[in-house]
C-alpha cells in the first residue's frame, strides 16, 4: 500500500486559489487597461467634439477649427474602397466555396488569400504607390488610396462570405437542385440570400477595418494639410487616422492642437465602436429571425 | 462477501432531466459488475457518481445516498473529493493519455498527489504496468510519446495510469468500444485478473462482453434499474420481460 | 440569351476568385521587381564617380570608410592605406572657392584640367564629381566603390540612407530594433494573455465571459493610429518619468504599446486551443485527484501548447508588421540597439517615415522597396509556421 503525504489536498487547494486568483487578476486587469485607454481619450476628445468640430475647416496651423476635410476625405475612401471590395471579394467568396472543387486550385487559392490577410499594411501602402501612383499614374489620389485599402479589406470580406456560405446547409442547395434550378439560380436565389445578413456583417467589419488604417494611406492618397474638400477622385485628400497621426506627431504647434487630436481619436473610436455594434446587431437580429421560423 | 459500494434511492437530475429514477444497488467487493442497457439508460451517468465526476457538470442534481465503504460520499466536504478520487479510478471510453511520455502518464496520479520519491515512483509505475499487461511492452521505451502507442495499448495505459495510485475501486466507462477484438480480448483478460485486487464496475454495450467478465450485473432503461442480479442469473433466466428482451436483441 | 448571361456570371465570378489569389502574387512582383534591383547597384549616385591622384595606392572605398573620409573622421590617407598625405575633398561647391569663372571656362570646358592640375599638385586630393564633367587624366583615376551585397544589406550597422557621396544602407540595425521592439512585446503580451485564455476557458462563470469576450473583439478593431496616440500621451511620459530619460521615446514604449495591441490576438488564439482539449482527458486528470489547476498546468497546457506556440507566432509577425505605433512611440532612431530605454527605429517605421521623402525610382526609394521585401518574408514565415503549428496540432 502506498500512502500520500496527509496534507497534500490542503496543499493543491490552497496553490489552486493562489492560481486562479492571479489569472483572475490579470484577467481584471487586462479589462481594466482597456477600459483606461477608451475612457482617457474618450473623456479628453468628447467635449471637443461640437457642430462646429465636424462641419469647419482646419485653421490656424490645424490648431482650430475642424476637421472636415478628413472627415470627407475618409469617407470616400471608404466608401469607393468597399465598392471595389464588396463584389469582388463576395464573388471570389463564391468562387472559394460554391465553384472551386476541393484539390490544388481551391488549395492554392485559399493559401494567397490567407497569405493576403497576413500581409502588414505598410506593405500595401509600398505596393499601392509602385502600381497605382506610379505604374498607372493615378498619383497621390482617393482612387489610388481607394485601391488600396480595397486590397487590404478582400481578405476580410473572401473570408466572411466563404463562412457564411459554408454554414448554409447543403439540403437548401439539394432542395433548390430538385426542383430543377441551376447551380448560378441556386446561388443568386437560396444561398446568398440565407447567408447575406452574415456577408453584411463581414461588409461592415471591413468599414470598421478600412476607416482606421493609416499606413496604406500615407504614400497613396494621404494629404497632410488641405483645407478643401476633393473634387474629383483624382485628388489627393485627408483622412481621419492620417490627421490624428500629423497633428499628433508633426504640427506645427502639438501641444495647441492636442484637443483636436483627442477629438479626431474619439471620432475613430466612435466609428469602429459603431460598426461593431452594428455587425452585432445584424448577426443577433438575424439569427431570431431564423429562430422564428 | 463484504458490501464495497452502496446506493440508496439515488436520483440524478441534469436540469429539468430526470436522468436516475430511484437506484438501489449494493456491490460486492472484489467483484465485477457490468452496467448494460441502451445509450442514453443512465448507466454512465450511474458510473459517474461514483468518483463524484459529475460534480463538473453546470445545473446537476443528487438525491439519495451513495456510500463507499460505509461512508456517504456527498456528505464529504469538497476538499475531500480529492481523496475519494485517489480511491475510485476511472478508465474511459476512448483512450485518452495525457500529451506525456508513457512514463510520466503513469507517474501522473502519484506526481499530482504529492508524492516525490523517485524509487517509489519508478517501482509504482513498473507495478502498474505490469498489472495492465503492458510492461513487456513498453519497458524499452518509457520516454517515448504515448501517442505512439497502438489504440489498445493506449487503454492499457489508462488502465495502468488509474491503477497506480491504487484505488481499491476501478469504474470502466465502456472501455473497450473503441477497439478492435484482439485489443478487446486483451482489456477483458486483465480485468478478470484484476478482481482479486478491485471492485469493478464497468459500463457496456456489449452482451457477450458482460456476460464474460462480470460477477454481477445491472438492467438500466430510461434511468431505471430494471434488474440487479448474479450475471448468471441474468443472462439465463431474468426476471423481467424487458431485460429478456434487451437480452435478447428484441430492442436497443 | 438567358445562357449566356448565365455563362458570363460564372465567369464572373471565376475571374474574381483568381484575380484575389493572383494580387498575392502581383504584390511579391513589384515589391520585389523594386526590391531587388538594388542590389548590386553602386551606393554612389549614377553618373558619379570618386577621383584620386593615380600615385593614392588605394583600391577602393567602401561608403563606410567615404562617410567617414567626408565626414573627416579619417584625415590622412595611411589611416587607409600606404600613402602618407592628409586627405583634402574636392567637391562642386569648391570650385568657386579655387579657381576663377575663367579658369573653369564658359561652359566649365576646362573643369577637366582645373581639377586634374589640382589633383595633381595636392596628392591628397579626393574628389566627388560627375563622370561627364571629370573625363579620365594621366593624374587622377577613379576609385572604384564596391556594389551593395545583400550580405552588405543585411549585416550592416549603419543606415544612412541619403548620406552623400555614398548612401550606407545597413538594415541590421533596423532589423534588430524591429526585433527587439516585437520580441519583448511578445514576452509581455503571452503570460499576460496567456492567463486571461486559461481565466476565460475554465475559470470565468459564462456571465463574466460574455463581458469580457466582446471588449477584447472590440479592442482588436481599434485602429493602430489611435493606440499610437494613447501610446504618445501616456506611455511615453509615464516611461520618460519612470526612468528619468531625456526622452520617453523608446524601445521599451514600442514594446508596451505593442503587448497592450497584441494581447486580443493572443487572447482569443490560445483560448481556442486550449478549447481543443478534450474533456475525456480533463476527467481523466481530475479522476486520478488531481485538482483542477494541476490539470490545467499540467495536461491541458500542454494539450494546447502548439496552438498557444501559434498565438506566440502570430503575435510577433503582428508585432513586426506593425507600423504607426511603432512610429509615434519608439523615437525612430537609426541606431544598435544597445538598451531598452533608448530610441529605436523598426522597419515598417522606417518605410513610412521615409518613403515619403525619396524620390521616385532612386536608390533610397529601392531600399525601402527591399526593406518592404524583408518584411514581406518575415510575415511570410509567420504565416507559415502558424499553418504548420496548427496543422501539427489538428493532426495529434
Amino acid at each position: 500500500m502506498i500512502s500520500f503525504p496527509t496534507q497534500v489536498d490542503r496543499k493543491k487547494r490552497f496553490h489552486q486559489a493562489i492560481a486562479f486568483w492571479i489569472a483572475r487578476i490579470i484577467s481584471y486587469s487586462i479589462l481594466l487597461i482597456l477600459f483606461f485607454i477608451l475612457f482617457f481619450i474618450l473623456k479628453r476628445g468628447i467635449g471637443v467634439i461640437n457642430w462646429e468640430f465636424l462641419t469647419a475647416m482646419p485653421s490656424d496651423g490645424m490648431t482650430k477649427g475642424g476637421i472636415l476635410p478628413a472627415i470627407v476625405g475618409t469617407l470616400y475612401l471608404v466608401l469607393m474602397s468597399m465598392v471595389i471590395a464588396f463584389p469582388v471579394g463576395v464573388l471570389s467568396g463564391i468562387y472559394v466555396n460554391e465553384y472551386a472543387k476541393e484539390g490544388a486550385i481551391k488549395q492554392f487559392v485559399k493559401m494567397m488569400t490567407n497569405n493576403l490577410a497576413g500581409v502588414p499594411s505598410i506593405v500595401f501602402g509600398l505596393f499601392g504607390m509602385a502600381l497605382f501612383v506610379n505604374r498607372l499614374g493615378f498619383g497621390a489620389s482617393i482612387l489610388a488610396g481607394s485601391l488600396t485599402l480595397a486590397l487590404l479589406a478582400l481578405p476580410l470580406i473572401i473570408r466572411t462570405t466563404e463562412e457564411s456560405l459554408k454554414a448554409v446547409d447543403d439540403t437548401f442547395r439539394h432542395a433548390s437542385y430538385a426542383l430543377g434550378a441551376g447551380k448560378l439560380r441556386t446561388i443568386r436565389k437560396v444561398v446568398l440570400p440565407i447567408a447575406f445578413p452574415n456577408i453584411i456583417t463581414g461588409l461592415i467589419l471591413g468599414i470598421g477595418r478600412v476607416s482606421g488604417e493609416t499606413a496604406p494611406i500615407l504614400f497613396t492618397v494621404a494629404a497632410y494639410f488641405l483645407p478643401k474638400l476633393p473634387h474629383s477622385v483624382f485628388d489627393q485628400a485627408m483622412a481621419l487616422p492620417y490627421h490624428l497621426y500629423v497633428i499628433s506627431t508633426s504640427g506645427t504647434n502639438i501641444q495647441a492642437s492636442r484637443p483636436i487630436a483627442y477629438g479626431t481619436a474619439v471620432i475613430l473610436i466612435l466609428i469602429v465602436l459603431g460598426m461593431n455594434l452594428l455587425a452585432n446587431f445584424v448577426r443577433s437580429h438575424y439569427s431570431r429571425k431564423v429562430k422564428m421560423k | 462477501m463484504r458490501t464495497k459500494i452502496e446506493t440508496n434511492n439515488v436520483h440524478l437530475h441534469y436540469g429539468d432531466f430526470h436522468a436516475l429514477k430511484g437506484i438501489n444497488m449494493q456491490i460486492p467487493e472484489r467483484t465485477v459488475t457490468a452496467l448494460i442497457g441502451p445509450s442514453g439508460c443512465g448507466k454512465s451517468s450511474y458510473l459517474r457518481l461514483f468518483n463524484r465526476m459529475n460534480d463538473l457538470i453546470d445545473g446537476v442534481r443528487i438525491d439519495g445516498k451513495i456510500l463507499i465503504d460505509n461512508t456517504d460520499i456527498y456528505a464529504i466536504p469538497q476538499s475531500e473529493v480529492d481523496r475519494l478520487r485517489r480511491k475510485v479510478g476511472m478508465v474511459f471510453q476512448k483512450p485518452n493519455p495525457f500529451p506525456k511520455t508513457i512514463f510520466e502518464n503513469v507517474a501522473y496520479g502519484l506526481r499530482v498527489n504529492g508524492l516525490k520519491d523517485k524509487k517509489l515512483i519508478e517501482g509504482q509505475v513498473e507495478k502498474a504496468l505490469r498489472q495492465a499487461a503492458l510492461w513487456e511492452e513498453v519497458k524499452d521505451k518509457l520516454k517515448k510519446s504515448a501517442f505512439e502507442l497502438s489504440g489498445g495499448q493506449q487503454q492499457r495505459l489508462c488502465i495502468a495510469r488509474a491503477m497506480a495510485i491504487e484505488p481499491s475501486i476501478l469504474l470502466m466507462d465502456e472501455p473497450a468500444s473503441a477497439l478492435d477484438p484482439i485489443s478487446t480480448g486483451k482489456i477483458e483478460e486483465l480485468i478478470y485478473e484484476l478482481k482479486s485486487n478491485f471492485t469493478i464496475i464497468i459500463v457496456t454495450h456489449n452482451m457477450q462482453q458482460a456476460s464474460r467478465v462480470s460477477d454481477y450485473t445491472g438492467f438500466f432503461l430510461l434511468g431505471e434499474l430494471i434488474e440487479f442480479d448474479e450475471t448468471k442469473k441474468i443472462f439465463r433466466n431474468p426476471e423481467k420481460q424487458q431485460t429478456e428482451n434487451y437480452i435478447t436483441g428484441r430492442f436497443g | 440569351m438567358g445562357r449566356l448571361v448565365e455563362r458570363s456570371a460564372e465567369g464572373l465570378i471565376k475571374a474574381c476568385g483568381f484575380a484575389s489569389a493572383l494580387i498575392v502574387l502581383l504584390i511579391v512582383f513589384f515589391l520585389f521587381k523594386e526590391g531587388i534591383s538594388f542590389l548590386n547597384s553602386s551606393p554612389v549616385e549614377d553618373h558619379y564617380a570618386l577621383f584620386v591622384h593615380s600615385g593614392n595606392p588605394v583600391t577602393q572605398l567602401d561608403e563606410g570608410q567615404i562617410k567617414d573620409l567626408f565626414d573627416k573622421k579619417i584625415t590622412n590617407w595611411n589611416q587607409l592605406t600606404n600613402y602618407e598625405y592628409p586627405v583634402v575633398l574636392l567637391t562642386a561647391g569648391d570650385l568657386e572657392r579655387l579657381f576663377t569663372p575663367e579658369q573653369l571656362g564658359k561652359n566649365l570646358e576646362y573643369l577637366n584640367a582645373c581639377v586634374a592640375h589640382y589633383i595633381d599638385t595636392v596628392p591628397g586630393t579626393l574628389a566627388y564629381f560627375s563622370e561627364r564633367q571629370l573625363g579620365l587624366s594621366p593624374a587622377i583615376r577613379i576609385v572604384p566603390v564596391p556594389n551593395i551585397s545583400l550580405w552588405k544589406f543585411l549585416s550592416g550597422r549603419q543606415w544612412f540612407p541619403t548620406a552623400q557621396p555614398a548612401a550606407i544602407m545597413g538594415t541590421l540595425p533596423l532589423i534588430l530594433g524591429t526585433l527587439l521592439v516585437s520580441l519583448l512585446a511578445i514576452l509581455i503580451a503571452l503570460p499576460l494573455g496567456l492567463a486571461a485564455a486559461i481565466y476565460l476557458a475554465e475559470i470565468a462563470d459564462p456571465r463574466m465571459r460574455n463581458i469580457l469576450k466582446p471588449v477584447i473583439e472590440l479592442l482588436s478593431g481599434i485602429p493602430s493610429v489611435v493606440y499610437g496616440f494613447f501610446g504618445l500621451v501616456v506611455i511615453v511620459p509615464f516611461i520618460q518619468n519612470l526612468f528619468g530619460l531625456p526622452v520617453g521615446e523608446t524601445a521599451l514604449a514600442g514594446s508596451f504599446l505593442l503587448a497592450i495591441m497584441a494581447l486580443p490576438t493572443i487572447i482569443t488564439v490560445s483560448e481556442d486551443a486550449i478549447r481543443t482539449c478534450p474533456i475525456a482527458v480533463k476527467e481523466a486528470s481530475l479522476a486520478l485527484g488531481a485538482s483542477h489547476w494541476q490539470t490545467i498546468f499540467r495536461v491541458i497546457l500542454p494539450y494546447a501548447s502548439s496552438g498557444i506556440t501559434a498565438a506566440a507566432i502570430l503575435g510577433i509577425g503582428r508585432a513586426v508588421g506593425e507600423t504607426m505605433a511603432v512610429l509615434m512611440v519608439t523615437g525612430n532612431a537609426a541606431l544598435m540597439p544597445t538598451s531598452l530605454t533608448q530610441p529605436v527605429r523598426t522597419i515598417p517605421a522606417t518605410i513610412a517615415a521615409e518613403l515619403g521623402e525619396a524620390s521616385f525610382g532612386g536608390l533610397h526609394f529601392k531600399a525601402l522597396f527591399a526593406l518592404g521585401c524583408l518584411l514581406f518574408l518575415i510575415t511570410l514565415v509567420t504565416n507559415l509556421l502558424v499553418e504548420r503549428t496548427t496543422s501539427k496540432s489538428r493532426k495529434s
